[in-house]
Formats: structure tokens, C-alpha cells, sequence
């Protein structure tokens, strides 16, 4: 079993952890010969303080009834989700090779009824943050359990969607104190930068404005991560929403800032690359 | 009977491959050439929706939503009351998966000429699994009066059918698909809105199909040929309105249906080609398709084989079911059915 801020994880331990992610995700797109490379990686920090560090959840037991809760909103970056799970011990390692193969459990976008340990389907944009505000809604409200927090991560071009801030005001209207909400604000979307696309410009006060409390942090350092989340459990007044500025295709010098892997895959040379330059990256 | 033009490669290995969407992408450049009212939305899926061409020539009548499909259409549909005639692109699970009901008050109750442009349907999208993979298309959208809803067989026929869109304007859904598929129609092959085609006649039974379907069913009708099954083959672009007189003329005669659609069975042209037959011309119906569950994850090839749909599986299937029905007339007191299918 997992526990919450668990000892055994240092800082250092969490990067590592991340960096394993990350050859894990470029090994695994790369076998699938289709999928998300830009969005996974620049989100393994949040995925390793999540599994490894912040959550309470045991993966021998995924549907334990004192677990924290989350959900990927952004399905398209299952990669990242699914090492996390696998290094977490959900399910073996080598069983990231058969990622969006038929048959397989990982599916190209996640489904609850395929792999144990995920509390919803997703990849269709725009539902998560609804999903972890009614669960948190049941347990504030409702079921009045304490020490338990529902999680959940959206892409930023992902906010686009008007589900989002329906949510948005559903979770201001019931303080869902135990809602902490990610951003993964890396700039991007398919068609171009997100402030191209469709302008978010005043995050910050987007949030604020719908009665959130807003924190804004590096994404890709675990320490800010942490730091956050216990900010926002501080807070029991607000749903926290949390700003992570990440890198898109963070650690892969060819794949940063570039809209362009969105979507794509490494071919098996580009991969062999990018694992050489990941591997540098997480040296001691 | 039009007389349909097939590319005569069209069975043969040599039969070119395209997807479907990229004849849409040209339909549109050039119906935005042919009418200025023309416009063209997207949320944020440009390029796989193949609008990049209508968007590089017509900056200004090309409109970025975001990934906002709720939007996509209302926005249209106060473009089309201004006058434009605009058509919204994004995947068909979202596109009309999220946003039917805007689609249904504010384009088709309010009579604006909006389309909805689903790119991606079926379960030719593959990896990307079940979430994507658009199948429960053509039953939401036959079931809104004043709706058109077409699905071209190819990407010629989505050039034209684009074109026929933007020259009569109204209410419509567009169904394309990602996967390169077979280019078997010609640029003289007959294409209009409401019209379905008889691709090639037959006498003992009707194969009746729509979008990439259609070039499985004329597969498997080859294949039932060498089998001593004669099948006509009835291609159905349109399947709302749909053309009642070409599938009663084919169903009077082969007293006997199998359709084929990439989506779910029920509620699809199956379920029209019933509804029209169980008024007109009551006969057996055997529908080919998705069989009331979800896709999954795998190669479009690997797909379509697990579930059935490629023209040998479909051959084999098909004439399983006509042998079974046969049987069954016969055990049964002789009828009209039993008689037709025994002879
Ligand atoms: C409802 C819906 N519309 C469209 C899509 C197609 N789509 C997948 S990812 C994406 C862009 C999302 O941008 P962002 O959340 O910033 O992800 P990133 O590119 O950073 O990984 C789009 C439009 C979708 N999955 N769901
Ligand atoms: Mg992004």
C-alpha cells in the first residue's frame, strides 16, 4: 500500500521516478506506432508526486474506500497515466508495450472497464473536472468523509470546452474543498499555440473569479507540486485549481514547445534519440 | 436506372486507396470558390478534418472555435442566419456526439443551413479506441426532421457530395472517415442529394450499404457470385431523405435485404431499409454493422475483421443467413417469402 506522504519518496526519488515515466512513455508510443507524445511528457512530475507521493491509494486495492480519487481529464495523455500506474505497481511493466494494441488493457484513451485503478473513461474532452466535482460533492456534502481528496488533471486547450466552466461554477457554488484541480498549462493545442487557438490569457483570474482558490506553479518541479498541494488542502473554504506551467515534450530536445507532437509518435529511430537524451537528463 | 460508372480497378488489386475526409477538404475549397457565402468552423482539428485548404484560401471566411464543439454550431447557426452558409468540422464522436441538441434547436427546428462535417466515424479510426470512434452518427442525426444525412462511399464521392451541400443549402450531417479507403467511383459517377444507386443488379438478393461499406458489399456480392448468389448492390449515399422507389424497385424483385454500415445496427440504414420495407414491401432483412456494443483499440484491418465487416466475412455471413432463412421458410407453412426464398 501506498500512503500518503509517504517517507519513502525524497525529492530526488520522485525525479527519478519521473524521468522513468518518461523513457517509459517514449518506449511505449513508440512500440503503439500511434499516440500523444507532447502532453505526457511534459506531465510526469504531476503523475509522479500523484501516485507516488501525494494520493493515498493501493494499488492492490483499487477500489479501496479510503482512496484519494483521480481522474485524467485529458485522456489523450493515457501514456503518462499508464506508466505512473504500472511503476505504482497496478499492473507489470512490460504490459506498457501493448499500449492501443487489440486486445490490450490500455486502450488508446483510458476506460475504466478495461484497467483497473481508473475511476472513469476518458479522451473525449472536457468531462473530468465535472466527474471529480461530483465525487468531491458526494463526500463534502453528502457522505461528509473527511481526509480524502478528489484529484484531477486538464489539458489547458482542454479548457476550451464550456463543460469546463459549468464545473467550474458548480464547484465555486459548494466550496468543494477537497477538489484539487490541475492545469497542464504547457501553451499548446492541436492547431497551434493555445493563445492562438482560443486565448486563455487571465487564467488566474479566470479561476479566482468563479470562487477558486488559484495557485500557480512549475509544472515539472516536484517540489512545487508538493508545496501546492499543500496549499490547497490548507484551503477548505475553495476547490484549488492549480496552474502547472509544464514544458510540452519536456526532457526530448526535438519534441519541446512544438505543437507539432501533439499527436505523434516517435519512430523507433527518433526514439532511440530521445531515450539517450532522457537518460542524460536523469543521470546522477 | 442511372447507369453507374465503377473505376474500372475498382475490384482488382490495383484499386487506389484515399481517405474519404480528403475529398471532403476539396469539396469544400472549391464550393468556397463556386459561393462566397460559403464558410468553414473548425475546433481545433484543422488539418485531420482537411479544412487547412479552404482555410489557407479563404482566411477570412475560416472561423477557429477552439475545442468547443457546443460552440462550433450555435456560432454557425448565427452565421447561417447572417446570411453564410457554413460548414463545422471535428470528429464525429464530438461533432455531432456533443452538440445534437444545439444542432437540432438552433439548425434544424430554426431551418438554418448548417453541416455538421463528422470526420473520423466508424471504427476505421482504430488505435485511438471506442471514445473515438463514432458509431451511434447516423441514428442521432436520422431521427431530426429537416435533416440531411449523408455518407459517401469514397473520397470522390465526398467531393461531390460537399459541393451538392453547398449548392442546396440546409440542415445536413456529413459523415466522413479517417482510414485511407478505396477509391472505386469515377468523376462521372452520378451523385445527388436523395438519390441512392444500384452498383451492380442481381436477382436473388439486395445488399443495401452506405459509406465504406459499400465497397465491402461489392466484394461480397462478387464473391456470392462465384457462389451461385446472385446480389445487387444498392449504394445509399443518402440515407435521409432516403430514396424509397431505387430500394423497394430492388427489394420487390429480390424479395430479401442484408445492409451494411460501419456504426450500430440499430437505428441506422438497416433500421430504414426495415421501416420502409415493413410498410411497402414486407421481406426478410438481415442488418451488417456494429451489433449494439463499443469498439476498442487495434488497426483499422484488425477491426473490421473482428467485427465482420470485410467482404469475404460479409459473403460468408450473408449467405449463411439467406441459407438459414430458406430453411426456416420451408419447414414453415409455404408463404409468399418462403417461396421466393426456396425458388
Ligand atoms: C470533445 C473533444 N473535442 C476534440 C478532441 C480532439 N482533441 C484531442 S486533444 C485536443 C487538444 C487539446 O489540447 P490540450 O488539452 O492543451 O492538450 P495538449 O495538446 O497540451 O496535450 C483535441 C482538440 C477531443 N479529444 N475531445
Ligand atoms: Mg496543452
Amino acid at each position: 500500500m501506498i500512503t500518503r506522504e509517504s517517507v519513502v519518496h525524497s525529492d530526488e526519488d520522485l525525479k527519478r521516478i519521473a524521468g522513468t515515466i518518461r523513457r517509459d512513455i517514449i518506449s511505449m508510443l513508440a512500440a503503439a506506432k500511434s499516440g500523444h507524445s507532447a502532453g505526457p511528457l511534459g506531465m510526469a512530475e504531476l503523475l509522479a508526486v500523484l501516485y507516488f507521493h501525494s494520493m493515498l491509494h493501493d494499488p492492490q486495492n483499487p477500489d479501496w474506500d479510503k482512496r484519494d480519487v483521480f481522474y485524467l481529464s485529458n485522456g489523450h495523455t493515457a501514456p503518462v497515466l499508464y506508466a505512473a500506474m504500472a511503476r505504482a505497481g497496478y499492473f507489470p511493466v512490460d504490459e506498457l508495450q501493448t499500449l492501443r494494441q487489440f486486445g490490450s488493457r490500455l486502450q488508446g484513451h483510458p476506460e475504466r472497464l478495461a484497467l483497473p485503478g481508473l475511476e472513469s473513461t476518458s479522451g473525449p474532452l472536457g468531462s473530468g473536472l465535472s466527474q471529480a466535482a461530483g465525487y468531491a460533492y458526494v463526500l463534502q456534502e453528502i457522505d461528509q468523509v473527511n481526509q480524502r481528496w478528489v484529484y484531477t488533471i486538464m489539458g489547458d486547450g482542454e479548457i476550451n470546452e464550456g463543460n469546463v466552466w459549468e464545473a467550474a461554477m458548480f464547484a465555486g457554488k459548494y466550496a468543494l474543498g477537497n477538489l484539487i484541480a490541475f492545469i497542464d498549462r504547457n501553451n499548446i493545442q492541436i492547431d497551434g499555440s493555445t493563445e492562438d487557438v482560443m486565448p486563455l490569457r487571465d487564467l488566474r483570474g479566470k479561476w479566482e473569479s468563479f470562487d477558486w482558490h488559484v495557485l500557480e506553479i512549475d509544472g515539472n518541479n516536484v517540489r512545487s507540486i508538493i508545496d501546492a498541494i499543500g496549499l490547497a488542502k490548507a484551503v477548505t473554504a475553495k476547490p484549488t485549481m492549480i496552474i502547472a506551467n509544464t514544458v510540452p515534450g519536456k526532457g526530448v530536445p526535438f519534441m519541446e514547445y512544438n505543437h507539432r507532437w501533439h499527436g505523434m509518435p516517435p519512430t523507433s529511430e527518433q526514439a532511440d534519440i530521445a531515450l539517450l537524451a532522457l537518460e542524460g537528463a536523469t543521470a546522477p | 436506372m442511372t447507369a453507374f460508372p465503377l473505376d474500372p480497378r475498382a475490384l482488382t488489386n490495383d484499386v487506389s486507396s484515399e481517405p474519404i475526409r480528403a475529398g471532403f477538404g476539396r469539396g469544400l475549397l472549391a464550393a468556397g470558390e463556386l459561393d462566397e457565402r460559403v464558410v468553414a468552423l473548425c475546433a481545433d482539428l484543422t488539418d485531420s478534418t482537411q479544412m487547412h485548404l479552404f482555410k489557407d484560401r479563404f482566411p477570412r471566411r475560416f472561423v477557429q472555435v477552439g475545442v468547443a464543439e457546443q460552440n462550433l454550431v450555435t456560432v454557425a447557426s448565427g452565421m447561417a442566419r447572417a446570411g453564410k452558409i457554413p460548414f463545422t468540422s471535428s470528429y464525429a464522436a464530438f461533432s455531432p456526439g456533443r452538440n445534437w441538441e444545439q444542432f437540432k434547436t438552433t439548425a434544424a427546428l430554426n431551418d438554418q443551413p448548417v453541416t455538421i462535417v463528422g470526420s473520423h466515424a466508424g471504427i476505421n479510426v482504430g488505435p485511438d479506441g471506442a471514445t473515438h470512434q463514432m458509431l451511434e452518427d447516423i441514428a442521432l442525426m436520422r431521427v431530426i426532421p429537416n435533416t440531411r444525412v449523408i455518407a459517401p462511399a469514397d473520397s470522390i464521392e465526398a467531393e461531390k457530395a460537399t459541393r451538392a451541400l453547398a449548392s442546396d443549402p440546409g440542415p445536413s450531417y456529413i459523415r466522413l472517415a479517417r482510414d485511407a479507403t478505396p477509391v472505386f467511383t469515377t468523376a462521372d459517377s452520378p451523385f445527388e442529394i436523395g438519390k441512392a444507386y444500384v452498383l451492380r443488379s442481381g436477382t436473388d438478393i439486395s445488399i443495401i450499404t452506405t459509406g465504406t461499406m459499400t465497397y465491402q458489399g461489392l466484394l461480397a456480392a462478387e464473391i456470392l457470385a462465384d457462389r451461385g448468389l446472385s446480389a445487387e448492390v444498392v449504394h445509399v449515399p443518402t440515407i435521409k431523405p432516403l430514396d424509397e422507389e431505387t430500394i423497394l424497385n430492388s427489394i420487390r424483385k429480390t424479395r430479401y435485404a442484408a445492409t451494411i454500415e460501419e456504426a450500430q445496427i440499430a437505428g441506422g440504414l438497416g433500421s430504414a431499409v426495415a421501416e420502409l420495407a415493413s410498410l411497402r414491401c414486407p421481406i426478410p432483412i438481415d442488418r451488417f454493422g456494429m451489433k449494439d456494443r463499443f469498439g476498442e483499440s487495434g488497426t483499422p484491418a484488425k477491426l473490421l475483421e473482428v467485427f465482420r465487416l470485410t467482404g469475404p466475412q460479409l459473403a460468408d455471413d450473408i449467405e449463411q443467413c439467406v441459407r438459414e432463412r430458406t430453411a426456416a421458410a420451408s419447414l414453415a407453412a409455404p408463404t409468399e417469402v418462403a417461396d421466393a426464398l426456396a425458388h
